[in-house]
């Protein structure tokens, strides 16, 4: 029986992408990536004019996202995400090149699972790896701020 | 020269790459992701960086031309920059686009066009080096010695699969041609 985590990455760099997708799937993870925010609603089901329970959306276990990204902010991201009935329990990760203390605070407060810093090594997804456990499964992760 | 000798030179040459600053820990990183299902992977990165970048280097080219310079379009396009550099572990690079932001924050337009050249230096040259490394390191082959294929790690803690580690980077490379 294959146990996939399915997980959704969100960031607007190609090579940040490629990164995370690699660093990912080498945990025995499955990978979608979204150029920006828009572009992940549409993928979850919440994109403009989506009907929230579409057959074929994905259902995925955790999202990362990026912070910094032109049009929707991976902050304004995970806020539309947390106010979703169906989307609201995937834990969310946000990830940022910058250490600035009131953006983490937030992003936690809003709802954020973790904060994490750029660029992500092998380290930190395997500190992720009780968010990728099934949702209902109890988990002692606290906010965690990279190195 | 026998494949040691390229072997020992691909091995000097990627060490000097850290003894003179040219990368940091992050190339490392992407080398241990590098295994039999992508075992090309850190030239790949490299090489979709060197693509990408071409586009935001334009971008702020252009941005230093216009008059009086918009230094938040400038600092937003040098952050950008900055990231995929950091990813790579552009040391040098990264350390530029550092500098150019902090101009940028001070609305120091000379210092913008004087970091940037610098940049582009630094970038050329680490360009030509990433590309002879990985032209050497081709042309080397596999190694002799039998590497252990990286077992996959798997995330969930509760299951009962051994954790087995991995040979680090620094002792092994593979190549395919």
């Amino acid at each position: 029986m294959r146990r996939y985590r399915i997980v959704l990455a969100v960031d607007d760099s190609l090579v940040d992408r490629k990164l995370i997708e690699k660093l990912l799937t080498n945990f025995s993870c499955k990978v979608t990536t979204a150029e920006n925010g828009q572009r992940a609603l549409e993928i979850l089901g919440l994109g403009d004019g989506q009907h929230n329970s579409k057959k074929n959306d994905l259902k995925v276990n955790l999202i990362i996202t990026d912070y910094c990204m032109p049009g929707m902010t991976g902050y304004e991201l995970l806020k539309k995400i947390k106010e979703s009935p169906t989307m609201k329990e995937i834990p969310v990760v946000i990830v940022s090149s910058e250490n600035i203390p009131t953006r983490i605070n937030k992003c936690l407060e809003e709802g954020a699972q973790e904060f994490m810093l750029k660029p992500l090594k092998q380290s930190d997804v395997k500190k992720l790896s009780c968010h990728i456990m099934k949702v209902n499964k109890s988990c002692k992760g606290r906010p965690f701020m990279g190195r | 020269m026998d494949r040691n000798q390229v072997h020992r030179q691909v091995a000097l040459m990627r060490q000097s790459f850290f003894d003179q600053g040219f990368l940091d820990e992050q190339f490392i990183q992407l080398e241990e992701l590098q295994d039999e299902a992508n075992p090309n992977f850190v030239e790949e990165v490299v090489t979709l960086y060197y693509r990408d970048s071409t586009r935001l280097i334009l971008n702020i080219e252009q941005a230093l031309e216009k008059s009086p310079l918009d230094f938040n379009k400038l600092d937003c396009h040098m952050h950008q920059f900055k990231g995929s550099s950091s990813s790579i572990g552009a040391k040098k690079v990264k350390s530029e686009c550092t500098q150019f932001r902090e101009y940028c924050k001070a609305g120091n337009g000379e210092g913008c066009m004087r970091t940037f050249q610098q940049l582009k230096k630094e970038y050329a040259i680490l360009k030509k080096k990433l590309e002879t490394y990985f032209q050497m390191a081709r042309q080397a082959g596999p190694k002799e010695i039998a590497c252990r294929p990286k077992p996959k790690l798997d995330i969930c803690p509760d299951l009962e699969k051994n954790y087995v580690g991995w040979i680090p980077s620094r002792f092994r490379y593979t190549f395919s041609f």
